[in-house]
């Protein structure tokens, strides 16, 4: 299953990652190193075996259904590269 | 507790550690003439220095410039990428304040550093990547928040690799640190491991009494075997993640750094523990790790599992493995040998499973909530070009890959089989447990330290073949624990991994201190 420049730059969308053309040829090696790496799970006989879904033998906490917080809108946008009156500014979506 | 390596090849480049009991500190308040030095205070081991702030032989102000001296004489190391002077001042006051009062916490006074992987509340707090290198959050992590409520000190944030992803610490964005070991009679720098170098290095320098650091798959036990430093990773749930920045979730523990097996039970007593912000964080109450330490070890079955020998593996890993194994049985501890049948496939599924869910975790940096912008036509190409200038190589390598896996058509093969291999790898432990193995005995790490620029050039598996030892346990969720237990014939350290049943850490602690008072501390010869 090596990984194509084609792949590469599917893979780089829908990670939303530029990635110019002169690099796409090294990362896809770099894909391909890697998955020839994790190959050897093939090798393993996992018939029958439950994929993990916790490590730890608990059952998830649930907490009472009840606003714990708010009231931090000024928190929240603190860190926005642009904001105005509370909201986040991004480019236009729709025209 | 002996205090040094075994004559002749002692690396005690600082002051002999000064006891507060000796006459140094005996000496009453009214007649001191003038304050220890700094050399004398960053010697402390985190107890001594508990003890002596207790007695007030000196104050947490003092403690506090001292460790701020000796982080700006070591800024060659690259540790910190924030230094955090003002904040350390305020909250030493504070402490002296509450000895005064007769209020002091478990850690009151104490100076730490803490990885910037954690986020705290007005202090930058950047993961060590571009895109978040000018975040500062309005809240506080739950760990680092702990550390507070007990009275320790913050002197600032150490140097990581970007987003805990890597070996070496050389993925930071801020560069690599320098570790404050060197090979002797060499002046190539040394990594300190990683991915939490920067805290490993911190305590090693003696520039901090203890940090704190994230261990996904060894970050924090590798760098604390490269380093001399005893390091460990609690089982997955004992430390709450909440505000954390998030690696891969099901993976992530945060523990302690410290010089000692001692210092790093009292840090764990105040970074463990329920919270209610992290659903995975265990409610379990946190025990005395402290009262475990120098406890007998008479009758403990250790398991040796016979698949940590590598081919190839230098013949010094094998001898001080070997060493710890006789350490261990002269101690009373039984020695039993194990199979892991799984273990060569944890390195593999790690490589799946990490990805997969750093590329989920990772999503959230698109430019808009926090963290850089780069303009672009819309908001697709927004999210792009911030994410492609924001990302260092391996993470953008990492974020690829867990897309890749989790794609559609791909995801039965490469993670859900991931998923099923993690199954196995647990369950190896889990029949050696049930047999009645109360920990395992292993090396740390497959080398001692290696060069800046040395690995993982060419080919990026060579460099995670480093974590080959310490990824298993994070697979299995277990509690882990480096400790130092030699130097090599280039005078760097080496250390040993005990690794234990889940929510051991106790026994962990216990075993440890065998390994250390067997093989002594070993402290880097300042170069900075």
């Amino acid at each position: 299953m090596a990984v194509d420049a084609e792949t590469v730059r599917r893979i780089a969308h829908l990670a939303r990652i530029a990635v110019a053309d002169d690099e796409v040829e090294h990362l896809g090696g770099e894909l391909n190193a890697m998955l020839a790496f994790v190959e050897q799970l093939s090798e393993v006989n996992v018939e029958g075996v439950e994929p993990m879904t916790s490590v730890t033998p608990m059952t998830m906490k649930k907490r009472a259904d009840a606003v714990t917080d708010g009231g931090i809108a000024e928190d929240i946008v603190r860190n926005a590269p642009l904001s105005e009156d509370n909201y986040f500014v991004v480019p236009k979506v729709v025209e | 507790m002996k205090r040094t390596g075994s004559p002749g090849k002692t690396h005690s480049g600082a002051k002999r550690l000064v006891n507060p009991s000796s006459a140094n500190y005996q000496v009453k308040r009214s007649d001191r003439r003038t304050s220890p030095t700094v050399s004398e205070m960053t010697s402390l081991s985190l107890a001594e220095a508990r003890d002596g702030l207790k007695k007030k032989s000196f104050s947490a102000a003092e403690l506090a410039t001292a460790h701020q001296t000796a982080i700006e004489k070591a800024r060659a190391l690259n540790a910190f990428v924030l230094e955090t002077p003002e904040r350390a001042a305020e909250m030493a006051k504070a402490s002296d304040g509450r000895i005064a009062q007769g209020k002091a916490g478990p850690l009151e006074g104490i100076p730490l550093a803490v990885k910037d992987m954690f986020c705290t509340e007005g202090v930058r707090s950047t993961a060590c990547s571009h895109i978040l290198d000018n975040f500062v959050p309005t809240y506080e992590s739950t760990v680092s928040a702990q550390l507070w409520r007990d009275g320790a000190v913050l002197l600032g944030k150490t140097n990581c690799d970007e987003f805990a992803m890597g070996s070496s610490n050389e993925t930071s964005y801020f560069g690599p640190v320098h570790s404050p070991w060197r090979r002797k009679g060499s002046n190539t720098p040394l990594t300190p491991g990683g991915s939490s170098g920067g805290s490993a290095a911190a305590v090693a320098a003696r520039l901090c009494l203890g940090a704190t650091g994230t261990d996904t798959g060894g970050s924090i036990r590798q760098p604390a075997a490269f380093t001399g430093t005893v390091g460990m990773k609690p089982t997955y749930g004992r430390c709450s993640r909440w505000g954390i920045v998030a690696f891969a979730s099901s993976l992530d523990q945060a523990g302690p750094f410290a010089r000692t097996v001692r210092d790093a039970a009292i840090l764990m007593r105040s970074m463990a523990g329920p919270d209610p912000k992290d659903t995975t964080c265990a409610d379990l109450p946190v025990p005395d790790y402290e009262a475990a330490v120098g406890k007998s070890v008479k009758g403990l079955r250790i398991g040796i599992p016979k698949e940590y020998r590598l081919d190839g593996m230098p013949a010094e890993i094998e001898k001080i493995w070997e060493q710890g194994r006789n350490w261990l049985k002269a101690a009373g501890a039984e020695l039993v040998d194990v199979s892991l049948p799984h273990t060569k496939y944890a390195l593999p599924a790690y490589y799946i499973v990490a990805p997969a869910e750093a590329s989920s975790n990772l999503a959230r940096y698109d430019g808009v909530r926090y963290g850089l912008r780069v303009p672009g036509r819309e908001i697709i190409d927004m999210y792009e070009k911030t994410r492609s200038d924001g990302f260092g190589t391996e993470v953008r390598r990492r974020v690829m890959i867990g897309t890749y896996v989790l794609s559609a058509g791909y995801y039965d093969a490469y993670y859900l089989r991931a998923q099923k291999v993690r199954t196995l790898i647990k369950k190896d432990f889990e029949d050696c447990f049930k047999a009645g193995v109360h920990a395992m005995l292993t090396p740390a790490t497959p080398s001692a330290a290696f060069g800046l620029g040395e690995k993982g050039g060419a080919d990026p598996v060579e460099m995670y073949l480093n974590d080959v030892f310490t990824v298993t346990v994070n697979m299995a969720g277990l509690p882990g624990i480096a400790v130092p237990a030699g130097l090599d014939a280039q005078e760097l350290p080496l250390g040993l991994q005990l690794i234990g049943r889940p929510f051991d850490e106790e026994t962990l602690f216990s075993l440890a201190t065998v390994v250390e008072q067997a093989a002594g501390q070993f402290t880097p010869q300042p170069w900075w």
